[in-house]
């Protein structure tokens, strides 16, 4: 039935497709070509977005295993794969994936006046390595997409960014690029011992405690600067602050998530032992990045790297929810990361919208924006409370259940990551107050325009979701508890039958 | 009915919300109000069935969160407690929509304001009737934005805007205490349903956790998590700073928010949570000492400011520590009778300042008022009334909340309670003393103001009074009618178990707070000795008691028990203080008015430190906002930029460009090749491990 339909193969390469016909198919004049190549990029990617519901509706949430399987031999005899499917931990981030770019597309609309053409080229092929890397069930398939994503996004920074883009953009591309190596290499290692690169066959191997370590730590370089966690983050503000608009929400939607999930995805289900053993240093970390990066966030002049240092921040909450291993933590750090990508996106569009209007990022520039633009302020102070996790908004289920899950493995690292609560309502309350209140004094603000209809509709679904994900939050989880449930008790059950030692660092 | 008395204000604030500017004001104004007004009639028949009739209930709505162990639900839970909240809540939020229409009448923001309102109305019915901890927290954060977004209503003033996001990370700061308990619960329960915990709290009696390295007696070290979320919203000693400032938002705002309802939010929880906290005696001994702490400590410096709605501010905080330490020594009923009674009489003081500020055309400085009273007759005579109530004069309805609060808390046996009961005196003297300060200053003496103000001076409109009358019954008669079911003979049956009922000097509340636990045992018994003593001493000196009926066999009873056989002289020195406090202000303000500048100068150092309110925001903005921001600023430059790229890809540009121009012979020089050759040799040296490996 849906599964014979090779669903998921249709929604990751219907993107490229239009791709290619933007490139082949669409000719004529200049404004003809952009307004066109406009049109069939968000035409695929609403339908893309629209088939991936079909991945949603037609999932089991009763199974833990991986559904919509497409399993064709690759590279035959070498264990090589083209296998693809989710599970309950990968369903949101497709449809996440899918859900940004149509929103993505129209916040180009008409912020993207060169090159229009190669720039919707861009995000579609964006689009197909993102829901790629999330459905890949091959290691070689999942690295493919994994790096593929570097590509478009280094164009689109380094051609459509701001006047730092060649530094941003290479500071970017080294950054993941050093981690995507020692990547390779624990691909290599573990196709080595495994004989395989099936992504299920490797997650029962098993690989001894020695090499665990190792390869963990091959994996943590390449996640732990796309999470970004502390202190490999210091490409992240950077690169939020010269991309596009559109581009930051994939980023920070997105891009940040892929990570996160490669931890989900590889690092706890196959190094389980290596997984217990480093959780006290990815704790740490993670309480740096919470506190150190909200007080950095404090002193910032420039309104995207505020919100790129709060995502820093946010992300750790995802990471320590990650390795305490107890089900509202995963659940949890799963659900924050939906939630922020969609919060976060929202802010940086909430910047989008004045950028547009006044060109510049700079706090001090604005002001009073209250008075002129009631509509764009009622937007803006939902998602800056949700990002501050206010309960009733998705950001606040996250975090709590993030928290709650933490506190149980250890109080402390609980204590620590909740000031991150405190500091973010500082450094947001405090970056909206000089923003949108105070007097509307200066005349080039007080010119500007509140919202426009298309703006409207690009938020609309925004703020639907960041309330429906508020306030009944079981339509997403539900999906997540067998999944997440499964991996935990595989997880408790390869360290039992591990030494006692490892258990006992647990 | 239960439902629609819930979200009617949420309904109301949404259709205003967003469709305001299309209504138009007197549209706004009118759906806003007849929402309230329906939710406050539909808060009767509830209290009638739930609280007078005995059928506590809980309507479930929705599922919210549910993993793995962790399952909440939406839900109302409708029992005594949570009934009394909404018909107090209900009614003088109704009432204060009805005054803002004509309180705000010049207001661009009309509809905004309306909203705003209905909003916070909403979050403090889902506060008081959540079934659960989360839900419960969703309200407390609900009326902490509520209260953000009206206290920042005038966002064109910096101080509105500093006054806001002051009171949002200050309450952030005890909901992260808050927020810590919550998990301790689950931790020790398994769940954070109420219900389901309560009738687990005695087998968790002697629990003990492992939190932040120490050992702690479990229900102990959650209680004071919670309480410190309480401190928070309640604006305790501590976390108090925000309270004042607060009243930068409208006035109607002061009196909903900052004075009735949400500020008793902490009271409430504490009382809710009574059944853990039977348990914690410790952590009680913490409330009572921050209770009676605050009551001091705001007294003090409620006498000495100018300002008329920062002295009510200081007033609502003391009245809070009287609330917080009734609490601490069992008397949760007595605790929130006070609540109740405090809620009108204290609404009524803010609505009648908000009546002299727009009659003095925005003034609040009472140095510049005086002999007001002839031009604003009615608005003097609700002063007078709620300066009455307050007081705690006869008759009135601060009497005999908070009589019974001092008597609990002498009535308790316990050293705590004694310190607790002395303060309370203490501050009873200076409430008095500050409110007659406040009438005298603003209504009394030669007009201080210039003749422009004098000139418009005019009573308010009856869509104000009217208010402010209804309030003045609330202030005059609810403690008298109440006082039976509340703290009175009935109190055991109308409350039904939705508070815990304190039964005892005996089992817990017996022994000495706060002492070893090894020594409990013993001290329970000389404490049941005590409580027998006093029982005596009661009897004998209030043979003809009034309120004595029915209560001879007293031992081993609760605090509200023995509360009622206190000596009569324990009865009467609230009276007497109140008095003098009266009298003093009398000889500083219309006798003498020399008097006060003369002390002033007498004592400077302690005028200064009273002035200045203890000198609280200096120090928390030297210890924690400033170097806050300060380090903020150091680890962005210093450790993102000089540090971490220093050392990270600009060192590694900046080493691969130097090495680059020195073999620039046989070297491309560009950045990334560099790079790329580093990557190699990390790569080989990985690859050279896991091949050992």
């Amino acid at each position: 039935m849906i599964e014979d339909i090779s669903l998921l193969s249709i929604i990751t390469f219907l993107p490229l497709f239009g791709a290619a016909c933007i490139l082949l198919l669409v000719r004529g004049t200049e404004p003809e070509v952009a307004a066109n190549s406009r049109w069939v990029a968000l035409w695929t990617s609403a339908v893309t977005f629209l088939l991936s519901l079909g991945v949603w509706i037609g999932f089991d949430p009763a199974r833990a295993d991986f559904q919509f399987v497409e399993k064709v031999e690759w590279l035959p005899g070498h264990g090589i794969g083209y296998h693809m499917g989710v599970d309950g931990i990968s369903l949101f981030f497709v449809l996440l994936s899918t859900f940004l770019t149509p929103i993505c597309i129209l916040a180009s609309w008409e912020a993207i006046k060169t090159r229009v053409r190669e720039y919707m080229v861009a995000f579609l092929v964006l689009e197909t390595m993102m829901v790629g890397m999330f459905c890949a069930l091959d290691y070689v398939l999942f690295y493919v997409f994994f790096e593929g994503v570097l590509i478009p996004m280094f164009l689109i920074i380094g051609i459509w960014g701001g006047p730092r883009r060649i530094y941003a953009a290479f500071k970017f591309f080294l950054y993941t690029l050093l981690g995507s190596v020692l990547m390779l290499v624990a691909l290599l290692a573990m196709y080595l011992h495994a004989g395989t690169t099936d992504i299920p066959t490797l997650m029962t191997t098993g690989f001894p405690a020695a090499m665990q370590t190792w390869l963990f730590l091959a994996l943590l370089a390449s996640f732990a600067v796309k999470v970004p966690m502390w202190p490999v983050h210091t490409w992240l503000p950077d690169a939020h602050v010269e991309a596009p608009t559109a581009g930051s929400v994939i980023l920070a939607g997105v891009l940040l998530k892929m990570g996160a999930y490669g931890f989900l995805r590889f690092s706890v289900p196959m190094l389980p032992e290596a997984t217990a053993e480093f959780a006290g240093l990815i704790f740490v970390l993670s309480i740096v990045a919470v506190i150190y990066t909200s007080l950095v966030a404090l002193a910032q002049e420039d309104m995207k790297k505020l919100i790129a240092y709060s995502s820093v921040a946010h992300m750790g909450f995802v990471t320590a929810g990650i390795f305490a291993m107890t089900q509202q933590a995963v659940e949890g750090a799963i659900y924050q990361m939906l939630s922020h990508g969609i919060v976060s996106g929202a802010l940086f569009l909430c910047v989008g919208v004045i950028y547009d209007r006044l060109h510049t990022r700079e706090i001090a520039r604005y002001g009073g924006l209250a008075h002129n633009m009631p509509k764009y302020a009622l937007v803006f102070m939902l998602f800056m409370m949700a990002s501050v996790g206010l309960p009733g908004t998705s950001g606040f289920v996250g975090e709590f259940m993030v928290m709650l899950g933490v506190f149980q493995v250890s109080s402390w690292v609980a204590l620590f990551i909740a000031t991150g609560v405190i500091l973010g309502a500082v450094y947001m309350l405090f970056l909206y107050r000089r923003v949108v209140f105070g007097k509307l004094e200066k005349a080039d603000v007080k010119a500007m325009m509140d919202l426009s209809p298309r703006e409207i509709a690009i938020f609309a679904p925004l703020v639907v979701l960041v309330l429906w994900m508020g306030i009944y939050p079981s339509t997403f989880l539900g999906p997540m508890h067998a999944s997440v449930d499964n991996l935990i008790t595989t997880y408790d059950a390869a360290l039992q039958a591990a030494d006692g030692v490892s258990v006992a660092t647990r | 009915m239960y439902v629609a008395a819930i979200f009617l204000p949420l309904l109301g604030a949404v259709l205003v919300g967003l469709f305001g500017r299309r209504f138009g004001d007197t549209l706004s104004q009118f759906v806003t109000c007849l929402l309230m007004g329906l939710s406050a009639v539909l808060s009767v028949p509830i209290f009638m069935e739930v609280a007078l009739a005995g059928n506590a209930q809980t309507v479930p709505l929705l599922a919210f969160i549910n993993s793995g162990d962790l399952v909440v639900d939406w839900a109302l839970k409708f029992d005594t407690l949570s009934a009394v909240m909404v018909l107090t809540v209900s009614w003088v939020s109704f009432l204060v929509h009805v005054y803002s229409i004509g309180y705000m009448h010049h207001d661009p923001g009309i509809p905004r304001f309306m909203a705003y309102l209905s909003l916070f109305t909403f979050f403090m019915f889902m506060l008081v009737t959540a079934d659960n901890l989360v839900q419960m927290f969703f309200g407390w954060e609900g009326v902490g934005l509520a209260s953000y977004l009206l206290i920042g209503f005038w966002y064109d003033r910096q101080s509105a805007n500093a006054a806001a996001i002051k009171a949002f990370v200050v309450n952030r700061v005890g909901d992260f205490g808050f927020a810590l308990g919550i998990f301790g619960c689950f931790m020790l329960f398994g769940t954070i349903n109420l219900d389901q915990m309560f009738s687990a709290a005695p087998q968790m009696a002697d629990a003990s956790v492992t939190l932040f390295g120490v050992e702690w007696h479990a229900l102990t070290i959650i209680c004071v998590l919670l309480f410190i979320g309480a401190m928070g919203k309640s604006a305790q000693l501590g976390l108090h700073t925000w309270l004042p400032d607060a009243m930068e938002g409208p006035t109607p705002v002061s009196a909903l928010i900052h004075a009735a309802t949400m500020v008793t939010a902490g009271v409430f929880m504490v009382a809710r949570m009574s059944p853990l906290f039977e348990y914690a005696p410790a952590a009680l001994a913490v409330v009572v000492v921050v209770g009676a702490a605050t009551a001091f400590f705001a007294a003090t410096v409620g006498c000495t400011q100018t300002d008329i709605k920062r002295v009510i501010a200081y007033s609502t905080c003391s009245q809070l520590g009287y609330m917080f330490f009734a609490l601490g020594v069992g008397a949760y009923q007595a605790a929130i009778f006070h609540l109740m009674t405090h809620a009108f009489f204290k609404a009524l003081l803010f609505l009648s300042a908000g009546s002299v500020i727009h009659a003095m055309s925005d003034e609040q400085d009472m140095r510049n008022m005086g002999g007001l009273w002839k031009h604003i007759p009615v608005t003097y005579v609700m002063m007078w009334i709620g300066s009455l109530a307050l007081a705690g004069v006869p008759v009135f309805a601060g009497y005999y909340s908070k009589d019974m609060i001092l008597e609990s808390a002498f009535a308790a046996g316990t050293g705590l309670g004694t310190l607790a009961f002395v303060l309370g005196i203490l501050a009873a003297a200076m409430t008095a003393f500050y409110s007659w300060r406040l009438l005298f200053m603003t209504f009394h003496g030669k007009p201080r103001a210039n003749e422009t103000v004098m000139a418009h001076v005019h009573e308010s409109p009856v869509v104000m009074t009217a208010p402010l009358a209804a309030l003045a019954v609330g202030a005059v008669f609810s403690g008298m009618v109440a006082y039976d079911h509340f703290v009175g003979d009935k109190h055991p049956t109308f409350w039904g178990d939705s508070i815990a009922y304190n039964v005892a000097g005996s089992a817990i509340a017996g022994e000495a707070h706060g002492e070893d636990a090894a020594q409990a045992t013993h001290e329970a018994a000389m404490g049941d000795a005590d409580a027998e003593a006093d029982t005596h001493a009661a009897e004998s000196a209030a043979a003809d008691d009034a309120h004595g009926g029915g209560h001879g066999d007293v031992a081993g009873q609760g605090v509200l028990e023995r509360a009622h056989h206190v000596p009569l002289i324990i009865k009467l020195l609230p009276l007497i203080v109140t008095a003098a406090g009266i009298a003093l202000a009398w000889v500083f303000y219309i006798r003498t008015p020399a008097y006060p500048a003369a002390l002033a100068a007498r004592f400077p150092a302690v005028y200064r430190f009273v002035l200045n309110k203890w000198y609280f925001d200096e120090l928390y903005d030297a210890v924690f906002v400033r170097p806050a921001f300060r380090l903020g600023r150091v680890l962005w430059k210093g450790g993102d930029g000089a540090l971490i790229d220093g050392l990270g890809p600009d060192g590694m540009a900046a080493v691969s460009r130097a090495v680059a121009a020195r073999l620039k012979q046989f070297q491309s020089g560009y950045v990334y090749h560099y790079a790329f050759l580093m990557i190699i040799g990390v790569v080989v040296f990985v690859s050279w491990r896991l091949v050992q490996a």
